[in-house]
């Protein structure tokens, strides 16, 4: 029986959506299913044996993130159970450390893969050029595939099973690293993060200044969603690099994205247009985004946002 | 002090993808080819790095077609590198591959102290070369930094990453990083620049001299496919208060996302 190993990412003591949508890649398939994750959390083993989840590999004590010290876990994991598969979620700690494991184990390595199928023959796709074109990946050899998925693509079904679990801890030493973590701050943010997001409200110049990013934060709220912005208004400095959208900035692809003053550019439309429901709110109704958008509103965004706005927090 | 910078030519992000006509790859024809947006962050902290520390030399490195990608090498050279390693290939090699040829051609150069590349190139978008060359030197890195301060034996680099959240980290040299947008703002290469470029050493290496003729990717694209078509948008008529009613009525009733 062939070996899928899968890193898991808990929040707050349960499975991330993320990670579920790893394990789901597995389900209802003849694998050989072993996770591993790094901190002690007592209830991650009962869920884990709802997914057919043989053996867990916990590393506790270290505290704080380093890659130096998770790619030795990981790595220390890898030796031991010698996966044909190695799955994570594509986010900025795995792409932080996966690449190197891959170069260590001479691993096949693809990350932000939005398609995959192990039964009866592997197929993988994924967006390249930012989502412009799609490709399949084809392996040439028989190395371990290291493979990250990106979020919100692949469908959650858990198995129900309950087999035993084997939970065996590991320690992982950091002696004279080379890379040290010097402190680690949070965001203040609660938040998804835009590529986590299943709902994205996102702005553009048309929103005049940046005091006006209120009115998206307020439609936000009763949408439950990731405020976004068009490489404009980051230039302009009226938000962060990190909340761009775009083929310089984040490649999203949640269920509903909402663009507020946002033309449509060739590059922004390449990091959203694989979002399933696109809105676009603009005065101009030959703004390129239209073309790519599932519902249009022609209308100045000052009068149209707030109604929105208020007919969402009645609903 | 060696530092190196690694860049990779990628398609204008004004570039209409096209597929080719067997649909195993992209077509080629009238596509403008830069540097990756986010080298350019690399290359100017190579040569801020350079100006800060005179006896710092920087070479740019690239993997690829010589006749394409020398252009890349003449510009990060007329912003202010002072010369290029150049391993010319037609191969399409996967990330590894590419790592693996990039270590070769620096461990061949003798000692490096620091090397910059971008976080991502925009072509690919797999944000694995540069961590699969530190592994293969053995050096430690830092991705997407947005902030770095230098000291002679360890550098400090900060980054983002979800939520806002910033970590940062002191790495001990020879080193790498890989750049973000915000670590700085590239310079444009100037006029006295670009004639200096062009009596710049280009050293250009094949496969075969470092010894890996045999290199092959473990990973290949094929059966591109262009996104599915979209049905034409809605448009939604009527004043502010009946568009915003229609259209939660679609989002409930037709999308159901609310
Ligand atoms: C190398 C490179 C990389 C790039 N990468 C990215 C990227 O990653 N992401 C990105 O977004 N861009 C990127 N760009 C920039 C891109 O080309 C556009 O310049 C940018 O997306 C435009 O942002 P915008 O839509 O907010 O502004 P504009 O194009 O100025 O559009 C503003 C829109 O607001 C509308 N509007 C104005 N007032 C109102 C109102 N009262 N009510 C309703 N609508 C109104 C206007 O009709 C207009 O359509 C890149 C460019 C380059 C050269
Ligand atoms: N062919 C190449 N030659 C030189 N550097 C490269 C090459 N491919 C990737 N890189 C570097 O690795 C970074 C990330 O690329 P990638 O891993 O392909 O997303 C780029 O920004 C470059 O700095």
């Amino acid at each position: 029986m062939k070996t899928a190993l899968i890193f898991i990412e808990t929040s707050q003591g349960k499975i991330k959506k993320s990670s579920q949508e790893a394990l789901s890649v597995f389900a209802g398939n003849e694998f050989n299913l072993i996770t591993c994750s790094v901190g002690e959390d007592s209830s991650l083993p009962i869920e884990l044996k709802s997914w057919g989840v043989k053996k867990h590999f916990v590393c506790e004590g270290l505290k704080t993130y380093n890659p130096e010290s998770y790619q030795n876990f990981l790595a220390q994991v890898f030796e031991t159970t010698q996966p044909q598969f190695f799955l994570a979620s594509s986010n900025n700690l795995s792409r932080d450390v996966f690449p190197r494991l891959a170069a260590q184990f001479n691993a096949a390595y693809m990350s932000d893969v939005t398609e995959i199928s192990v039964s009866p023959e592997l197929v993988v796709r994924r967006p390249l050029y930012s989502g412009k074109c799609s490709a399949q990946v084809t392996y040439t050899d028989e190395s371990a595939k290291i493979i990250l998925i990106r979020p919100n693509q692949i469908e959650v079904k858990c198995p129900n099973k309950s087999e035993n679990l084997d939970v065996v801890k590991l320690n992982v030493e950091v002696k004279n690293s080379r890379s040290q973590t010097l402190t680690i701050e949070s965001g203040e943010t609660e938040v998804l993060d835009l590529t986590e997001a299943e709902t994205i409200v996102s702005g553009g110049r048309g929103l005049k200044e940046a005091e006006n990013f209120k009115l998206l934060h307020d439609l936000a709220a009763p949408l439950g969603a990731t405020v976004g912005a068009s490489r404009a208004v980051v230039d302009l400095g009226w938000v962060g690099h990190n909340l761009q959208v775009g083929q310089t900035g984040k490649t999203v692809a949640p269920t509903l994205y909402v663009a507020v003053g946002i033309s449509g550019a060739i590059q922004h439309l390449a990091g959203m247009s694989g979002s399933k429901n696109i809105v676009a709110i603009n005065k101009d109704e030959k703004a390129p985004i239209f073309q790519k958008a599932t519902y249009g509103i022609v209308g100045d965004l000052f009068e149209v946002v707030p109604l929105l706005t208020e007919k969402l927090k009645s609903l | 002090m060696k530092i190196f910078v690694c860049i990779k030519q990628v398609p204008d992000t004004e570039t209409r993808i096209k597929l080719s006509s067997d649909h195993q790859g992209i077509d080629q024809n009238g596509i403008k080819w830069v540097i990756n947006p986010y080298d350019e962050f690399a290359i100017e902290e190579a040569i801020r790095f350079k100006e800060a520390n005179p006896s710092a030399q920087v070479t740019a490195v690239t993997l690829g077609p010589q006749a394409r990608v020398n252009n890349a090498l003449l510009t990060a050279m007329a912003m202010g590198a002072d010369d290029s390693l150049l391993i010319d290939t037609e191969s399409e090699l996967d990330s590894l591959a590419t790592a693996k040829a990039l270590s070769a051609a620096i461990k061949k150069q003798g000692d490096c102290h620091l090397i910059f590349s971008g976080k991502l190139a925009i072509d690919g978008n797999l944000s694995a070369v540069p961590l699969m060359l530190a592994q293969l030197l053995d050096i430690p890195h830092a991705s997407v930094v947005s902030q770095v301060s230098y000291d002679t034996q360890t550098i400090t680099a900060s980054r983002e990453i979800e939520g806002g959240t910033k970590e940062t980290f002191k790495l001990t040299l020879p080193a790498l990083i890989t750049a973000n947008k915000g670590l700085n703002k590239p310079r444009f290469a100037s006029l006295p620049g670009i004639m200096k470029a062009k009596k710049k050493p280009i050293v250009v290496l094949k496969l075969e001299e470092l010894g890996l003729e045999s290199l092959s990717p473990k990973v290949k694209f094929t059966n591109f496919d262009l996104p599915a078509e979209k049905p034409p948008c809605k448009m939604i008529s009527g004043d502010p208060a009946a568009q915003v009613n229609e259209l939660v009525r679609l989002l409930q009733q037709e999308a159901k996302v609310i």
